[in-house]
Order: C-alpha cells, then structure tokens, then sequence
C-alpha cells in the first residue's frame, strides 16, 4: 500500500471519528513508504521502497527507449531516434557546446546522462501508479550533486593546475584586497559547500513540493466530496486545481532537468576556463 | 501511522543505503549511455552533416558542371555564327570577283568582236575600192567616147589621162578632208563615222 493510499483510508477514516480530526494533510510519510526489501550488506542497512523500485524502473525505462532509438540509426531518423536525438542534441549543443566552450564536447555524455537520468526519474511524478519522483528522495539529488562537485573540482585541478584553482576560488582576480575579508570566506564556502548543495536542494525541493501539491489537492478533492455538508461543491475545484498542478509538474520536471543539467555546465565551464 | 520512524525524519538526511542504490543507478546509466547511446548518436550526426554536405557538395558540381556546358554551347554558337559571316563575306566576295571577271571577259570578247567587225570592214572597203579603182578608168573613158563620139580608150590608155585624174582625186580628197567639201557629208558620216575619209571619196565621184 502506497503512503498516498495511506492518507487516502486515513482521510476517509476521518468521517467516521465525528469531525475531532477534520481534513487530515499529507506529512513527510508520503516520503517513507514501507521497506519492501530490506537487508544489511558491510554493516549498511538497505531498504527497498517503492520509491527505490521507481528509480529502477525509470532508470531502466530511460536507458531502454534510448538504446532502442539508436539500435538501428537512420540518416532520416524515425520518431523515437528523432525524440532522443533532439534530448542529447540540446544537451550537446544547446548546453555542453555553448555554455562550457569548445572545450565542452568532451561532457556531453555526463551532461546528457545527467539529463536524462534526472528527466526519467522527475517524470514519474506523474506517471500514474509511480506518482512520486525518486528526486524527491534527497539522497538521489545529492548522488548527482556530488558526482557534479567531484568533477568540477577534478577538471579545474586538472587544466588549471591545484595552486591557481584553489587561489583563484579563494582570491577571485580583480576584487580590492580589502574586500578580500568578506570575499574569500563566501567564496570558498560558494564554491566548495554551497553549489553542491543548492544544487541538490533545487532538484530535490521542487520535485518534494510539487509532490506534495498533487497529494494535497487530491485528498482535499476526495475529502471534500465525504465530509457531508455543503462542502461537496468545492471538490471541483480541488480536483481541477489537482490537474492544473500535474501540467504545472510537467514543466517542472522538464524544467529541473534542465536546469541541473546547465548549472552543473556553468560550474564545469568555471573550472575548464580560468576566472577572468 | 504506522510508519513512526517517518515522522521524525528529516528529509536532508538521507541513509547510506539509499546513497548506494543512486549512485548505482547513475552508473549504470551513465555507463550505458556513455559507451553505446551517444557515440552512436554522434556517429549518426557525423554521418548526417556528410550527406547533407554530400548533396550540397553533388549539387554545386552539378550547378559548376551546367554552367561549363553553357559556356562552352555559348563558345560554339558564337564560333559557329562568327564562321557563318565568314562564309557569306567569302561568298559575296566571291561573288564579285566572278561577276569582275565575267564584266572583264565580256568586255574583251566585245572588244574583239568589234576590232573583227572593223577588219572585216576595212578588208571589204579595200576590195570595193580596189575593184572600182579598175572599173572607174574603163568606165569613164567609154562613157567620155560615147559623148565624143569616138573611141578614146587607147589615147586615153596612151597617155593615162585617167590614172592622172584618179590621183588628181585622191590627193585633193586627201587635203580637203572628208566630207567639208562635198555635198554629200551626211551619206559618208553615217556610213563609216571614222577612220578612211578617203574611202568614200569614190561614191562622190560616182
């Protein structure tokens, strides 16, 4: 049984304890759903959810359309190579390309990767039966945060050398020394402590928050139609405002996506380019 | 609820676990698409822009190819109307020369016609006159007996009145010119126009 479902039988519950609970909101249980699987491996406890199979089943679903539409290429490209062409074409061109540089072809395949494991997963907030996005589950935004901050540190050590790279992020060219006092702690803290994590919470927010406004308007949709009286008459509107939020989901989903994927490109173009 | 757990979680706090699995399901996928997605879609792009530069390349030969054939049809038609002129200047020149010589020719074989025609007539005159030169003599000396009434012929022979006379006519038709003298300078004119104003002399003593 989903945590959803779960708010749904305790909403329903609700009428018949007379009224002393009211409209019962979903809470942050929506997010811990039962342990379907679990078992401890190296002293580290593992607990499948549903949410963990989400991720499995985006995952493969994702890499599986894609490794159809390029299993028999065309010049002219059918509808599947076309749709994922045109995904890894913005990618490479609208993001790697232009945002990093000439240099940035090379991340194409991580920043296309980024693209679509992030799009695949958001997209199950909506998908019906998943309706929650493993991107909601904050430690799968922090995996790629991390995996962003490695390598942007990695590639600024790399082609800028560690000394300049590090002075350069603690002593940004061009600021009067006196400034230096405030600069160079926000600085450092920026880039080494903040990016990853504003990064994460970003993606992770918004697929939380956008969750939790499904939930809200649906189970307000279903309370408002049992609860007895008059109320009744706003279910519409609750459940209209559920559907308006699901097209508002889909934006958003392609929209984080996005925009993870060109924030992790800034970072990299920082780090391949030094700081004017 | 009866997930208890859940109500004190803080949702930044993820478990190790749960790091694990995404980490593993970002691998994956990024080892997939890394290996075998993109680089056959790069591959697809590359063979993409050569066909499409391909066909751009094929059309400008193309377009290269025609305009070539057209400058070399417009060499031709100009050789062809430049040798064209030259034929008909040729022709006409030709022409002319054939019409030239055929004027020249002509004029020659008239030329000659008439220098015949005068030979011809001088020859004959020369006949005439000789021919009457004889006659004349005999003649006027029997008509002269026959108004003397007696036979002059031999006196006449004798002491060659007559060839004296006939000089006598020649040599004054010899100063006083052709026809100024006589009465019959019309008749002589349109008979002979040039040449022999001696000729005639003959048909006035006639």
């Amino acid at each position: 049984m989903t945590s959803s479902a779960l708010a749904l039988v305790n909403v329903l519950a609700a009428e018949g304890s007379e009224g002393d609970s009211g409209f019962q909101a979903p809470t942050i249980a929506e997010f811990y759903p039962e342990s379907l699987v679990s078992f401890s491996l190296f002293g580290i406890d593992f607990e499948f959810t549903r949410i963990t199979f989400i991720l499995f089943i985006a995952t493969a679903a994702i890499m599986l359309l894609l490794v159809l539409a390029v299993r028999r290429p065309g010049i002219v490209p059918g509808k599947l190579q076309w749709l994922a062409e045109s995904g890894y074409s913005v990618v490479r061109d609208g993001i790697a390309r232009d945002v990093i540089g000439p240099k940035g072809l090379p991340f194409a395949p991580f920043l296309g990767s980024l693209f679509f494991f992030i799009l695949a997963n958001n997209a199950m907030s909506i998908v019906p039966f998943f309706q929650i996005s493993p991107m909601s589950k904050f430690a799968f935004p922090l995996v790629l945060a991390v995996f962003v901050w490695v390598l942007y540190n990695y590639i600024g050590i790399r082609e800028q050398g560690a000394a300049k790279y590090f002075k350069d992020a603690a002593i940004p060219p061009g600021v009067p020394k006196a400034a230096l006092i405030l600069v160079t702690p926000i600085e450092l803290l920026q880039v080494f402590v903040i990016r990853p994590f504003t990064l994460a919470v970003r993606l992770f927010a918004n697929m939380f928050a956008g969750h939790m406004l499904l939930v809200v308007f649906s189970l307000g949709a279903v309370y408002l139609l049992q609860v007895g009286n008059l109320s009744a008459i706003f279910a519409p509107f609750s459940l209209i405002m559920a559907i308006v939020m699901t097209f508002f989901e889909l934006l958003v989903i392609v929209l984080q996506a996005y925009v993870f994927t060109v924030l992790t490109a800034t970072y990299l173009n920082g780090a391949v380019e030094p700081a004017h | 609820m009866n997930i208890l757990a859940a109500e004190s979680a803080n949702p930044l706090l993820p478990p190790i676990g749960e790091i694990i699995v995404g980490v593993i399901a970002f691998a994956i996928l990024y080892f997939v698409l890394a290996k075998f997605v993109f680089p056959q879609m790069e591959k697809t792009f590359v063979a993409r822009r050569e066909a499409i530069e391909g066909g751009i390349e094929r059309a400008d030969a193309m377009q290269a190819e025609a305009k070539a054939a057209l400058a070399q049809y417009r060499a031709q038609l100009a050789e062809a109307q430049a040798e064209a002129a030259k034929i008909r200047d040729d022709a006409r020149a030709e022409g002319q020369q054939i019409i030239e010589e055929l004027r020249a020719q002509a004029q020659t074989e008239s030329a000659r016609i008439i220098a015949r025609g005068e030979e011809q007539l001088t020859a004959s005159r020369q006949q005439v006159l000789n021919e009457l030169r004889g006659q004349i003599g005999t003649l006027a000396v029997s008509l002269a007996g026959k108004v003397v009434g007696e036979s002059l012929a031999d006196d006449a022979r004798r002491s060659g009145t007559v060839d004296r006379f006939l000089d006598d006519l020649d040599g004054m038709s010899a100063t006083t010119g052709t026809s100024a003298t006589t009465g019959t300078a019309a008749t002589t004119g349109s008979a002979d126009g040039r040449g022999g104003s001696s000729a005639y002399v003959p048909q006035d003593a006639r």
